[in-house]
């Protein structure tokens, strides 16, 4: 069972917060010394998710960002939820299928194949809710 | 803020653009206006995009440099993308996005040569 150790909440509404939420990512990833490949892809998928929220989730949620242990390993989950309209078809996106004007349709599907955990969950009318977690390696 | 954030430089026949700061998605577009001008203005014949001082592109980003790639082929330039970093070429390959159709070299030097385009040695 993991534990948490610090949290981070982050409002997201626009652009200026979906760096400042993947800057923070970052800060946390290199203050762990996580190696850079793990930090460039917990920083990307952030950037994608949050983008998500601003694009999908109708414009506005919210980023939390735990700090967590487990044993001797260290982990940072993030977790990405809205109040927007949700997704119907949540196979379809992470099949990548979904092109849009600000993305290639890559951004829900890609961040999967980035971290090690990986959970969705979305209910058509009432947002939606991705939770990712990266693990430092040894 | 929109323009001239990334500076666009003329070597001989080729345009060197250095992008050296966070992409912020205005900036990004603003940059491609940018390029494609620079382009028509000087009559170059090649385009390199340096983008070794990002540590992160995400699927935006990535699909903005493509896009002014294929843009300034179509305007008869070719591009060359140089200076992916070792994580960013994993992250952008793991996410299922390789930069298809877009010509890249490791650096500035290779680049150059891509295009046929090499720096006179003083």
């Amino acid at each position: 069972m993991a534990t948490t150790q610090a949290v981070h909440r982050m409002e997201v509404g626009d652009e200026d917060d979906i760096i400042a939420v993947r800057r923070r990512a970052r800060e946390i990833a290199e203050h762990h010394r996580f190696d850079t490949f793990a930090t460039a892809a917990l920083t990307t998928a952030t950037s994608e998710l949050a983008r998500n929220i601003v694009v999908h989730g109708g414009g506005h949620g919210r980023a939390v960002i735990e700090e967590i242990s487990e044993g001797a390993r260290i982990g940072i989950r993030i977790t990405f939820e809205d109040d927007g309209p949700g997704i119907a078809d949540i196979d379809r996106v992470m099949r990548g299928g979904f092109s849009t004007a600000r993305s290639m349709g890559l951004g829900v599907s890609g961040s999967r194949r980035l971290v090690d955990e990986f959970l969705i969950e979305s209910t058509p009318g009432s947002g939606t809710k991705v939770m990712v977690c990266k693990w430092k390696r040894f | 803020m929109r323009g001239g954030q990334i500076p666009i430089l003329q070597i001989g026949p080729t345009l060197l653009a250095t992008v050296h700061v966070e992409l912020r998605d205005a900036v990004a577009d603003a940059f491609q206006e940018d390029v494609l001008a620079a382009i028509e203005r000087s009559g170059a014949t090649g385009l390199v995009v340096d983008i070794s001082g990002l540590d992160m592109v995400d699927t935006y980003v990535a699909r903005i440099l493509a896009e002014t790639g294929r843009m300034a082929k179509l305007m008869g330039t070719d591009a060359v993308l140089v200076g992916i970093r070792p994580e960013v070429a994993a992250t952008l390959v793991r996410m299922g996005y390789g930069m298809e159709g877009v010509r890249t070299a490791l650096n500035l030097d290779d680049g150059l040569a891509l295009l046929g385009h090499v720096l006179p040695v003083r």
